[in-house]
């Protein structure tokens, strides 16, 4: 990487480089071909394409044309990309080309070997790319259908579809409305409301009991310790279903079905168990001489606890209070049982838009809140880095 | 409990019948469940914005929970805690709702306007009043559209229901939706059964047979649907070549999002959707549903509707009265499903014959379904 090599690098032979290469093509061609009606066929064209194309690469034109074959071989693909499928095709050949031109010499030179050691067995460079290769395809697996998501929510038209206009980059294609529908629709409107009010009661709620009786069931001396501790974080385990259905019927008995406090109440009985848990974590590196020492100096228990353990405790009350904030913010089943009409929450709104009318507004809700998520976890990480520079420690 | 629900619904009859009710022995909140989307935004603008501007004071809520209608019912009527003051659903759910003691038993020419030449609501509404708790608001059908632009160069486009079996002549997926209603019937119909023996031949267990036998020959074609929406998204996408959905689904697809899509009338099949009352509602808010019901279900507002999306108008003589699209300008006339140029050739569901026979042929079809 930075300029020095740790291995020599020497050209391959042709018998591992070119058909190294035209797997990647048949790999690639998989998906062209498949997008054009005919997998297999993708396969064998792209590996033999591929293949053509290193031979003519490593051999024909040689190392000393390097700069000028890898231009070639970009305009070579953005061609092909375009006469296969117009402008996306225009944006698909050229990352392709770059990473071809890239890759057959990286392959054919032996590049791949410059920064790891030397006495590395073929098996173990093998290992050592192929698992960052599944790592990237596992963190595509995650990613993807949320990026696939945000360009959608830009649609023109009233469905989950990437138009025609769209995919030849037409502003025509994209429109706003269904960002202006979020805003200015009474039912969304209230929906946000509604999450933005039911959320952080549930959460601070959640907070106090739940670090509470963490604190509680730390020390040694309460009785049913474990008893106690499973029957509080049930509600994660239990199907949210069975939570729902139960709750159901006993807050209608006592009249909280289809109230704010009861869908608070609802929702902060599923955050304490985040709370207890991740505070009960943490509890475990709190040094108990700690209290006894400021009790000896003549703290009262109260504020021994504000004082000396909270502090101490905090990242697990805040990390548990994010569970907290995320479950209730994101939890659709128990607010269809508990709420009514009037406590629907985005969930709740997402849910019946999901199914009576596929709304890309949906998917423009959907976005904000992820930019919103994003936006929230830099600036807790941001501050965590500062507070931690300000004490003195290294981040982790 | 059953006593005191008849005790309750007798008051509440009494209530609204007399002509005592004043705007003070009213709740002052409605609670409305519908189905969403534009049918739901057509009942909001055509009868329920209407009301609030004319009752300053009341406020209404959506609650978009119709699918669930049945069971969210019976799970209120067990708790004893009924929050909805009115519920949309279609005919056969009125039925089971009606038959369970859940909805309430309505006069229908007591409680509702007669229409403005007099004729009394029971005769306006005619058949369609298909249960004693059911107020029909819409005709609606379940039909196909197919893809314009995907029909084979050279052939003619799709004009019966039998086409969605040819896969010769039209190759491509098709959207069904995932319950033997209409299915079978389309099927049985294209194996060649006339229309007023489908029933009888369903009846028997090689009808059945027949009928899953006739939907093999596509099955591997087949996208199964369960929410309305569905079928017009896959056609957007062109996912599919053609697809049965709701034509007012339809219509919106066609007319208001510009989608090259063509609707097939041929053996549409006639539904209805309607409200029905939740019994055991306290006299406050029973006073207010019905006046909110008369003015809702009179023949004007249910024209009226009919400018939002395009279902027709369950009153005989509210059908006159169907204008322009209130956003497009388009006469609505031509794209009712009840329109005699689109009713041609129409399936009549029956309901009483699917009440009998839902159970065991919906046993039947998912079996078949998961071979």
């Amino acid at each position: 990487m930075n300029g020095f090599t740790l291995t020599p690098v020497e050209t391959k032979p042709l018998s591992f480089s070119l058909p190294v290469i035209g797997a990647a093509g048949g790999f690639v061609g998989l998906f062209v071909g498949t997008a054009h009606g005919s997998g297999l066929m993708g396969v064998a064209i792209g590996a033999v394409a591929l293949m053509v194309l290193a031979y003519v690469a490593l051999v024909v034109l040689g190392l000393a044309q390097e700069k000028i074959t890898r231009w070639g071989l970009v305009a070579l693909f953005i061609v092909a990309g375009v006469l296969l499928a117009g402008v996306p095709g225009f944006v698909l050949g050229l990352l392709f080309g770059l990473f071809f031109s890239w890759f057959i010499f990286w392959i054919g030179e032996g590049r791949y070997r410059a920064n790891l050691a030397p006495y590395l067995t073929s098996g173990q460079v093998l290992w050592h790319y192929a698992f960052r290769v599944i790592c990237g395809a596992i963190f595509i697996f995650l990613i993807t259908p949320i990026l696939v998501v945000m360009p959608l929510s830009f649609n023109a038209q009233n469905f989950f579809t990437f138009t025609p206009e769209m995919l030849r980059f037409d502003p025509a294609g994209y429109s706003l409305k269904h960002y202006q529908d979020f805003f200015t629709s009474n039912e969304w409107q209230q929906a946000l409301r509604n999450s933005l009010l039911i959320a952080p009661a549930a959460t601070v709620l959640s907070v106090s009991f739940g670090t509470l009786a963490a604190i509680g069931l730390s020390s040694e001396h309460v009785p049913f310790r474990r008893a106690i501790m499973a029957i509080l974080i049930s509600p994660m385990i239990v199907p949210l279903i069975i939570s729902a259905a139960g709750m159901y019927f006993f807050y209608s008995r006592i009249g909280l079905q289809g109230t704010y406090i009861g869908v608070v109440l609802a929702h902060a009985a599923l955050g304490i168990p985040f709370v207890i848990i991740t505070v009960t974590a943490t509890l475990v590196g709190f040094d108990r001489s700690l209290t006894r020492a400021a009790a000896n100096m003549g703290a009262d228990p109260v504020t021994t606890f504000f004082r000396v353990q909270m502090p101490l405790i905090l990242p697990g009350v805040i990390s548990g209070g994010l569970f907290a904030f995320i479950t209730s913010f994101d939890e659709v089943v128990v607010v269809l049982f508990v709420g009514s009409a009037n406590q629907q929450t985005l969930p709740w709104e997402m849910f019946t838009g999901l199914r009576e009318q596929i709304s890309p507004t949906i998917l423009a809700v959907a976005t904000i809140l992820v930019v919103i998520s994003i936006a929230l976890l830099t600036t807790m990480e941001y501050l965590r880095r500062r507070s931690e520079r300000l004490r003195g420690m290294s981040p982790s | 409990m059953k006593l005191t629900k008849t005790l309750l619904a007798t008051t509440a009859l009494t209530v609204a019948a007399g002509t005592a009710v004043t705007a003070q022995d009213m709740a002052n909140s409605l609670t409305i469940v519908s189905w969403g989307g534009a049918y739901q935004a057509s009942q909001d603008k055509a009868y329920v914005q209407p009301y609030l501007a004319a009752n300053p004071g009341v406020t209404a809520t959506w609650d978009e929970s119709s699918a669930e209608a049945v069971a969210k019912l019976r799970a209120m009527n067990e708790a004893g805690n009924i929050t909805w003051d009115l519920v949309d659903v279609v005919a056969s759910d009125s039925m089971r709702l009606c038959d369970e003691g859940l909805a309430m038993e309505i006069d229908h020419d007591e409680m509702l306007a007669a229409a403005p030449d007099g004729t009394s609501a029971s005769d306006d509404f005619g058949d369609l009043i298909v249960s004693d708790c059911f107020i029909p608001q819409i005709v609606y059908s379940t039909t196909f559209g197919y893809r314009t632009d995907m029909v084979p160069a050279g052939t003619e486009p799709p004009s019966s229901v039998c086409d969605v079996f040819d896969l010769a002549k039209y190759p491509g997926k098709r959207s069904l939706q995932k319950r033997p209603i209409d299915n079978m019937e389309w099927a049985l119909y294209c194996d060649g059964v006339a229309k007023d023996e489908i029933y009888d031949v369903l009846g028997t267990d090689e009808g059945v047979e027949r009928a899953l036998a006739k939907l093999g020959t596509i099955k591997d074609q087949v996208v199964w649907w369960s929410a309305g929406a569905e079928t017009p998204q896959l056609l957007a996408d062109g996912e599919v070549f053609m697809g049965s959905t709701f034509n007012g689904r339809l219509f919106s697809a066609i007319a208001e999002q510009n989608q090259p899509i063509a609707m097939l009338w041929d053996m549409q099949s006639f539904d209805l959707d309607g409200w029905i009352v939740p019994a055991g509602l306290p006299a406050d808010r029973l006073a207010r549903v019905m006046d909110f019901l008369k003015f809702a279900t009179d023949t004007q507002r249910l024209a009226d509707q009919a400018a939002y999306i395009s279902y027709g108008p369950a009153r005989t003589s509210s059908a006159p009265l169907v204008g322009k699209h209130a956003d497009l300008g388009i006469d609505m006339a031509p794209h009712m499903p009840t329109d005699p140029a689109n009713a041609g050739n129409v399936h009549i569901y029956d309901y009483e014959w699917w009440a009998d026979n839902r159970d065991d042929l919906d046993a039947k079809f998912q079996a078949w379904l998961a071979q």
